[in-house]
């Protein structure tokens, strides 16, 4: 075990974890930040995403001891009130079936646009193929994604 | 107006008159806060006054209605409780929504299972919010000393339009909740409904996309410990011993232990279907730690013996027979493939006129065998469930699609009354099925009793699909018969399957031919299959609509055409009376996505489509496939699904679930598959089973309802099976090469 120094969402935490903790176990178990979903644990499915200074990262292959003095955004930070253009395309859109692919669709989808504003659908397609959604709501996250590049 | 007798489910409406004084709080879930679902902040009302069992009256108007179905991505925790808010005449804007509990006592049939929801709760959902209405009216009039009949509502005011006296139902609930339940009560005509049949978005959206705690999963509490389970590692298999000395040091570790889920000398229910009863458990503080424990235990495994559990259910009592042995998906392709018409191991489930003179006389016969393998449900969110077991009561929460036989089972298992057991619902992260069987509660209860603490049971992926409750492997195989002039005279089907067979005898296109034979056959297997999205269906209709094709083409005729004449026939002169289908239904999906896909007009001579039409769960579905090959992987460019569920609740949630089904549909039929060696399954984890992609999704899906006045029906379901067969038939379009074999994709690649 050992301690970390997190900075989460613009929060500081203190974790006593073993050090090969994936930070997807560290969130859900230690933080209690369960937007951050487990799926595959093998960067097969795209539920865990998270963003590491900026960048979409997959939580379940990102030990603790790696991340260091990064920022770390989770599907809880990415607004305050639940208003980033792309949770209010989400919104608009009524994108999800179960809803629990969404997060990390979400995650994915934040960092595609700010890479690239305005996406082709080739793009898009391409872009978000990392994600599973079991429940095939890939039409409307196109949609919804679509939306929030023009807001 | 109709008047209606409120008899339906009318203890619901029976509000618990010990409390009926005061405030109404008792019967209500308020254990999760996570369960209660304002989209937007509201102001709370000061007291709650419990009109029936699905609804609450706040002293400032606001309504909270309790969903009583499992909320698995079908969207009933929005389309339910609008059917209350309908009728009670309320504005949807002052709903709240609570994922109610397991009560037998007030709700029917909390099942997420055979797109049955909706369906089932048509009448007494609309009655709950009828009857409260009433009531309020009742209130009214008696303190406005007016006649009821001169009393009217809308969006959760009351008026009586000659004093100029309004009032909203917050300042008459109090009264309300002391009223008698009435006897009769009148429901709107379809003409006047505001709510039924306009889009409401979903319930939880903003939870969803904000990332709250939702699913069973998400559930973490004071106290409570994560365990884990390890199952043999073969179908086939059991636990026999196991060093639990040598992982219980470990950090975080607090029990290592064998179990027993069920036991097999007492009867089940069906829906406790579990391949490996005898297991290790893992308790500890962290999942990451107990991970840890799992991959170093090491666990001896021998092989079972063939197991005979007698099973219950709906009363009906069977036996299920688990055969020992390791089995191979090799040996099931051959054991199928070896039965040809006629077989002597084959029984017959329907003879219409004489098939054996009608293809000794044929002109042509065209004869084909499809097959699909098991596949595995992968709902996103793997099984798991809370359960605090202590000497006064069962507490357990999380995902299951059969709150009530999870609770029967429990209780037998548990030796515990089922007064003393709280079954309690999170929203699931998809179900196609697998969560009908509910081994896992069970497990999860199991695991706190003997460590005397709360727990989390959770599956790693790997554990969820090497531990199924798959989809059978099924083979169907076809001849038709022309004649002279290209009319289809007879068809003759063989229908097999481990462990059972697809086979819908009484279905479309029995009744549209004179000479008719279906035969078919089951086999026993110790891998456990269960009930998968439209089960026996997903794979029924890929065949038979994939065949219907090719005998359309050998008859020069084209493939709409070809099924309308069927239809035609099925209308005015349908063969034997058991067809369980309605043929004009059918032939209007067709129509409609015939005129929506443009099929057949100028302009489409260039495309690549298949077409295909089924019905199953009291719904019909048609599609249109348009794709290109990109090499030998197909483009899906467009899909047009035409729906007939009768009326359409909430029109874009049952678009989303239409769309869905169509991915569900097209990505299983290309690459989803099981596979076994010696018992072992060969695929347990999204690396090597494959599930559709995004690039890979359909660019487009264009849905479309036929309008109706029929009671809704199901829609879960119907969408999934006849794409797949669409989707074959537009691949033949595209490369001349039709497939047979599921998943596809291996036929294109070869
Ligand atoms: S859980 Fe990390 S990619 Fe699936
Ligand atoms: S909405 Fe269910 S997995 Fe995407």
């Amino acid at each position: 075990m050992a301690i970390f120094n997190l900075q989460i969402n613009g929060r500081a935490y203190e974790v006593d974890v073993t050090p090969d903790t994936p930070m997807l176990w560290v969130l859900r178990d230690h933080l209690q930040l369960v937007g951050t979903k487990y799926g595959c644990g093998i960067a097969q499915c795209g539920a865990c995403t998270i963003h590491l200074n900026g960048t979409a990262t997959r939580a379940c292959q990102l030990q603790v001891s790696m991340v260091g003095n990064a920022e770390i955004t989770t599907i809880e930070g990415i607004s305050e009130h639940g208003d980033h253009p792309v949770q209010k395309a989400w919104i608009e859109e009524d994108v999800p079936q179960c809803g629990y692919c969404q997060s990390g669709q979400i995650m994915t989808a934040v960092s595609l646009l700010n890479a690239n504003p305005n996406p082709t659908d080739a793009e898009i397609e391409n872009g978000m193929s990392g994600n599973i959604c079991r429940c095939g709501t890939y039409t409307r996250i196109k949609k919804a994604v679509k939306r929030a590049a023009q807001s | 107006m109709t008047t209606f007798k409120t008899k339906v489910g009318r203890r619901a409406f029976i509000r618990n008159i010990s409390v009926a004084g005061g405030g109404m709080m008792i019967g209500f879930n308020w254990l999760a806060s996570c369960n209660t679902s304002p989209q937007k902040i509201k102001e709370l009302p000061k007291e709650w006054f419990e009109i029936n069992g699905f609804l609450k009256i706040g002293d400032n108007g606001l309504v909270t209605i309790q969903s009583p179905n499992p909320e698995i991505g079908q969207n009933v925790k929005t389309s339910m409780p609008m059917l209350v808010a309908e009728e009670l005449d309320t504005n949807w804007d002052q709903v709240i929504v609570e994922q109610a509990p397991l009560d037998v006592s007030k709700y029917k049939w909390q099942v997420a299972g055979g797109s049955r929801s909706i369906s089932s709760s048509w009448e007494p959902l609309r009655m709950a919010g009828a009857t409260a209405r009433q009531m309020l009216l009742t209130a009214a009039a008696a303190e406005w000393q007016v006649p009821v009949a001169e009393l009217t509502t809308d969006s959760g005011i009351i008026s009586h339009a000659a004093s100029g006296k309004t009032a909203h139902y917050g300042q008459m609930a109090a009264a309300a909740a002391q009223l008698e339940v009435p006897e009769t009560v009148t429901l709107k005509e379809i003409k006047d409904y505001k709510i039924i049949g306009h889009s409401k978005k979903n319930v939880d959206g903003h939870k969803i996309v904000t990332g709250q705690p939702l699913f069973g999963l998400d559930t973490y509490k004071d106290g409570m410990r994560t365990a884990m389970i390890i199952h043999a590692p073969a179908f086939g298999k059991t636990l026999k011993s196991m060093n639990s000395e040598a992982v219980a040091n470990m950090p975080g570790i607090e029990a290592v232990f064998p179990m027993s889920v069920y036991s097999d000398d007492e009867p089940q229910s069906s829906f406790d279907t579990a391949a490996f009863n005898r297991m290790a458990v893992i308790v500890g503080r962290s999942t990451w730690e107990v991970l840890q424990a799992k991959k170093a235990l090491q666990a001896e495994w021998e092989n079972s013996p063939e197991r005979n559990i007698s099973q219950r259910l709906f009363g009906r009592s069977s036996t299920k027979k688990y055969p020992a042995g390791l089995e191979n998906t090799s040996d099931h392709n051959a054991l199928m493939a070896s039965f040809d018409f006629g077989d002597k191991r084959l029984k017959i489930f329907r003879k219409d006129g004489d098939p054996k003179k009608a293809f000794a006389q044929a002109a042509k016969v065209i004869e084909r065998t499809y097959t699909a393998p098991f596949r595995a449900h992968n709902t996103l969110e793997p099984m798991n469930f809370y359960a605090d077991v202590t000497n006064e009561k069962v507490f357990v929460l999380g995902p299951v699609q059969t709150p009530e036989w999870t609770e029967s089972s429990l209780s037998r298992r548990l030796g515990v009354p089922k007064e003393k057991i709280d079954v309690h619902l999170t929203r699931m992260g998809g179900g196609f099925g697998r969560r009908l069987y509910g081994h896992f509660v069970t497990e999860a209860a199991l695991i706190s009793k003997q460590i005397k603490a709360p727990v989390k049971l959770v599956y790693t992926r790997e554990d969820d699909m090497t531990f199924g409750t798959y989809r059978p492997t099924y083979s169907l195989k076809y001849r038709a018969a022309l004649d002279i002039e290209n009319n289809m005279t007879a068809l003759h089907v063989v229908g097999v399957g481990i462990p059972e067979k697809a086979l819908y005898e009484n279905r479309f296109p029995a009744g549209t031919i004179d000479h008719f034979l279906a035969e078919g056959w089951e086999g026993d297997s110790n891998i456990t299959t269960g009930a998968y999205r439209a089960p026996r269906s997903n794979f029924a209709a890929s065949a038979e609509q994939s065949f219907l094709d090719e005998v359309a083409e050998a008859a020069g005729k084209d493939p709409i055409d070809f099924r309308l004449a069927l239809l035609e026939r099925a209308q005015i002169n349908p063969v034997g009376e058991r067809n369980d289908y309605d043929a004009e239904r059918m032939a209007g999906v067709l129509q409609l996505v015939k005129e929506k896909s443009g099929w057949g007009s100028p302009g489409t001579e260039n495309l690549k489509r298949g077409v295909a039409v089924y019905f199953c769960h009291n719904s019909y579905v048609a599609n249109v496939v348009d794709l290109e090959m990109n090499g030998k992987t197909p483009v899906i460019n467009d899909v047009y699904v035409a729906v007939d569920c009768g009326i359409v609740v909430n029109p874009d949630a049952a678009t989303n679930l239409a769309e869905g089904g169509t991915v569900d549909g097209i990505g299983n039929a290309l690459y989803g598959q099981m596979t076994f060696v010696a018992g072992v399954p060969q695929q347990d984890n999204f690396d090597r089973y494959r599930l559709i992609r995004h690039h890979e999704s359909p660019k487009n899906i264009h849905v479309d309802f036929v309008k109706s006045d029929i009671a809704p029906t199901g829609m879960g379901e119907p969408p999934l099976p006849p794409v797949q067969a669409a989707l074959a038939n537009a691949i033949y379009s595209a490369t001349g090469k039709r497939v047979y074999h599921q998943p596809f994709i291996n036929e294109l690649i070869a």
